[in-house]
């Protein structure tokens, strides 16, 4: 028989056998399935950075018509749950007792200050033992004050004196956390069937004998391990597809860049999951080890160090060194520039590059490692 | 004689640098159209043997050619031509029969015109053709190994390699494939088979009898059993006192060997040593002692220098003689899963002193009724009693009265000797000086003391053994449950364990068993014959032995009477369906 042909055949038959492996055990199932399923819809709808509905207390000295018109605006927004009072004692036993998020009190003279452009014409008391919270019902005050504002001076002229700060942000105008927290899912995601699910193949056919069997066989190493990598690569495609649509259509987000340069993307991210679930089982002979290490060095450095959940720019200098060798974090900065900003080559060029520079790397290391026999 | 198909020359195999070589300087040669069984015991250098013919593995020194071929450098080549069944069988448990086949199909190259055709043939061959759509993992030890040989099968190989091929599989179905076999080697494929199992050797043509990396002897089995003439010799009819009796026995440097046999005992003597007498055993008068036919057993232990010479000191010290009670009783054990039941109505009475044996086929329902006399299993009707007490009505109580070694010893392999005592001592209520007391003696009878600050995980087989066991019986229960105790020991060790089993015997300790191996069921006084969750015979072996004694068959074994027994059940179930 010809030996191109024996071996395509060997390859066929070893991906039939690892699709039905699939197919048929509830592990694969779960890591490729349900796992994703769970993040997606964790990060998507359990976590998030945005407070909907800050409970504000508001403190209306005077109800003139202008203090009106602002607690008005605030009540409209969808940012604040407001109570209104006429005296700021009634909410500050609330306040201490957190159950409202912060006071904010028109003075008696916030008609006056406000003719007189004065800058401090509201007061803002926030509670200061939740930060996070305090710093947004700050941000969301602020920015409701400065849109009330900006309305009022349509057609009036301009307050005197002072530069005001207007921030403005882009792509992401809403500030909405779901729309960087699904792409950043979607690179573990992509971790978990690289490489665990590629860790956990490997050493399930170590712990079962199996692969004793398969190398008495003509089946080489290299037949073997395309054996394993197409079907988790395939896999690893569905999951995006799945979750792709889930984001578009579920959760909203929009996806400005185009689908062939996300697959692309993708699939250069998938080479380095890959590449390291296989340098996991050349280690890993159980299927519990080969978990363990998937989740020590490819789930954990993924989670914290791909700048999705934690801003990497505030951590420790060494720390931020070491994030510039997980591959999440190139993952992730591309795959939310595809998601929320569309196709830009100044930064999917430079990611994707680094990505296959790792996956290259990995490869090599693995194909070294690699043992032809048992010993 | 045949051309080799194996030549192997001088062959050593290291696996950690410094660490004794698994494989020592080896030297053979396997010849095609027989079967040459490789038979050592765990741990003799079997599988890595069969891993570097299968080139596998990377020889350390030496040398390996199969059909020609160089292990080290044409392993691809190797492949191509062999057949390799491993441990466990190499199956994938959650794809069906024949997806097994055709991957190993697809593997081997087997050409699309001859596939119907092989299928066919292996699939009539083994017998599973009628379980196409199974699991492989749904299916009984038996079948595996079937359909694992039938994969192994697949492009006719020259040279077929069966790694321990009868471990976990019935004495029926060992038969059936050794029936396969034979028939291969008439179509002129040289078989290798490794066993553990002694009795397995005499079925070969020739053997290589291995033990700790180095041959002791190569040849035709029958030739080793036969220096072992004149020298095996059977007592009869101590009764009761049998079990002294061998342990008398022992103590005669004359005698390098001696097993029970059922109600006789078995002895070997040195070489050139005259035959036991009743007064060099110290027999009683009714004693009767007669030459019997060697076992290639004998000569391998012969062969290993006989059984260790180590005065037994007795483990435990009450004596459990006198009590009235059955110490042991099943009355109507049944336990049903679903529609299927495991255990139907099943009761025996075990009486004190005595070792008692359940027998049976992987998934008889040993296993469950075994669970159910361990409490660890409720049954859905019927009692289990332990020493008069019932295990789910008085759990804590019975429980006290038992101790139990499980197959795969319970030890904590990171603890070491000392603190696997101390810490079952501890389990099972003891403290203090009590405490001490117990583990020092422990030690002590067992012998552990060189071994008492080693992991447990490192001991050797026979110490682990010993520190199992003597965990077992820390708080020195009346009655002791063990589960396939000696399965895959190594002879010397196994006889040691049954010295130590059989001195506790004689002060009254009340022991059942579980086995599938013939060996185990000899030791025993009596022995259930459970199948398809019922105990289709009970009674001592002899008298088992003694029921299916044909004129075709004047002295069959134990095995023969299993065989037996379990056929012409399930041809009574046939007539009747």
């Amino acid at each position: 028989m010809n030996g191109t042909s024996g071996s395509m055949r060997r390859i066929r038959a070893l991906i039939v056998k690892e699709s039905l492996q699939v197919a048929r055990d509830p592990s694969s199932f779960v890591v490729a399935v349900v796992l994703p399923a769970l993040l997606l819809f964790l990060f998507g709808f359990g976590i998030s950075f945005d407070a909907a509905r800050l409970k504000i207390g508001l403190v209306l000295e005077d109800p003139t018509p202008a203090a009106r018109d602002f607690a008005t605006s605030l009540t409209n927004t969808p940012y604040f749950s407001v109570r209104e009072a006429t005296d700021r004692r009634a909410f500050v036993d609330d306040l201490a007792a957190g159950k409202i998020n912060g006071v904010v009190t028109l003075s008696g003279d916030f008609a006056e200050r406000l003719a007189r452009g004065d800058t401090a014409a509201i007061q803002l008391v926030t509670d200061g033992s939740d930060p996070n919270t305090a710093a947004l019902t700050t941000g969301y005050v602020q920015g409701a004050w400065q849109a009330w504002r900006a309305q009022r001076a349509v057609g009036a002229p301009a307050p005197p004196g002072g530069i005001e700060v207007q921030p403005r942000f882009w792509f992401n105008p809403e500030l909405e956390s779901r729309r960087f927290l699904v792409p950043g899912s979607i690179s573990l995601i992509q971790m978990m069937i690289g490489s665990l699910l590629t860790a956990l193949v490997v050493s399930r056919e170590w712990e079962r004998g199996t692969i004793e069997a398969l190398l008495a066989t003509p089946v080489g190493v290299v037949e073997f391990i395309i054996g394993k990598l197409v079907p988790n690569f395939a896999l690893g495609m569905i999951a995006m597809m799945v979750c792709v649509l889930a984001s578009i259509f579920v959760f909203g987000i929009p996806l400005r860049g185009s689908f062939l340069v996300l697959t692309l993307f993708t699939a250069a991210f998938l080479a380095v999951a890959l590449s390291l679930g296989l340098l996991i089982s050349t280690v890993a002979r159980t299927q519990f080890l080969a978990s363990q290490l998937a989740m020590l060095v490819a789930f954990l450095p993924g989670l914290y160090f791909s700048g999705f959940l934690f801003e990497i720019a505030s951590m420790p200098a060494p720390l931020q060194w070491f994030s510039t060798i997980v591959p999440a974090k190139y993952y992730v900065r591309g795959l939310q520039t595809i998601f929320l900003a569309g196709d830009i080559p100044a930064v999917i060029l430079p990611t994707g590059a680094v990505l296959l520079l790792m996956a290259t790397i990995l490869f090599a290391i693995t194909a070294r490692n690699t043992k032809q026999r048992l010993d | 004689m045949n051309a080799p198909l194996v030549r192997i020359d001088n062959l050593t195999k290291t696996f950690v640098a410094g660490a004794p070589a698994a494989i020592e300087a080896l030297t053979t040669q396997i010849r095609a159209g027989q079967v040459t069984g490789l038979v050592g015991p765990d741990g003799a250098g079997k599988t890595t043997l069969m891993r570097l013919i299968a080139a596998l593995l990377t020889p350390s020194a030496g040398r390996i050619d199969v059909l020609g071929l160089d292990v080290t450098t044409q392993g691809p080549a190797i492949h191509d031509t062999i057949g390799y069944m491993p441990q466990r069988f190499g199956l994938y448990e959650d794809l069906t029969v024949m997806e097994n086949l055709r991957l190993y199909a697809d593997l081997r190259g087997l050409p699309d015109g001859e596939r119907a055709a092989t299928y066919e043939r292996l699939l009539a061959f083994t017998d599973l053709a009628r379980f196409t759509d199974r699991l492989a993992g749904a299916l009984s030890g038996g079948m595996k190994q079937k359909l694992g040989l039938a994969c192994a099968m697949l492009r006719s190989p020259k040279l077929l390699l069966l790694d321990e091929p009868s471990v976990g599989v019935d004495p029926i179905s060992r038969r059936e494939l050794w029936r396969m076999v034979y028939a291969l080697i008439a179509d002129g494929v040289g078989v290798v088979w490794s066993t553990a199992y002694l009795d397995e050797a005499e079925n070969c043509a020739e053997v290589i009898v291995m033990n700790a990396g180095r041959v002791l002897y190569q040849g035709d089995p029958k030739a080793m059993t036969a220096q072992m003439a004149g020298r095996v010799f059977q007592a009869h009819g101590a009764g009761e006192e049998r079990r002294a009796l061998l342990a008398r026995a022992l103590a005669d440097p004359a005698v390098v060997d001696g097993v029970m046999q059922g109600e006789a005992i078995r002895l070997v003597m040195a070489e050139g040593c005259p035959p036991p007498s009743r007064e060099t055993i110290g027999a009683p008068p009714q004693t009767e002692i007669a030459p019997a036919p060697p076992r290639f057993e004998d000569a391998f232990v012969a062969a290993l220098g006989g059984i260790p010479k180590r005065a037994l000191s007795a483990p435990g010290r009450r004596d459990f003689s006198n009590g009235s009670v059955a110490p042991v009783e099943a009355k109507g054990l049944t336990r049903r899963f679903g529609d299927f039941t495991a255990a139907d109505h099943i009761t025996f009475s075990i009486r004190r002193g005595e070792i008692f044996g359940l027998l049976g086929p992987n998934g008889a329902g040993k296993s469950t009724t075994f669970k159910m006399m361990c409490g660890l299993l409720r049954p859905s009707e019927g009692e289990a009693l332990v020493d008069g007490l019932d295990l789910y009505k008085a759990p804590s109580a019975a429980r006290a009265k038992l101790g139990y070694m499980a197959q795969k010893f319970s030890l904590y392999g990171d603890l070491s000797t000392r603190q696997n005592l101390d810490f079952f001592a501890g389990a099972y209520g003891l403290s203090g000086a009590r405490r001490r007391d117990a583990v020092a003696h422990a030690i002590e009878t067992f012998d552990l003391a060189p071994y008492a600050k080693t992991n447990a995980g490192e001991l050797p087989l026979g110490y682990k053994q010993r520190l199992a066991l003597s965990c077992a019986i820390m708080h020195e229960p009346p009655v002791l449950f063990l589960d396939e105790p000696t399965s895959g020991v190594d002879p010397l060790t196994r006889r040691e364990f049954w010295a130590y089993i059989n001195a506790m015997v004689g002060r009254g300790v009340t022991v059942m068993v579980t086995t599938h191996f013939m060996d185990e069921a000899e030791y025993c006084d009596r022995v259930a014959l459970i199948y398809r969750g019922q105990a289709i015979a009970t009674g001592t072996p002899a008298e088992l032995q003694a029921s299916v004694r044909t004129p075709q068959r004047p002295t069959p074994t134990l095995e023969d009477a299993f065989i037996a027994l379990v056929e012409a059940r399930e041809n009574g179930r046939k007539e009747a369906a």
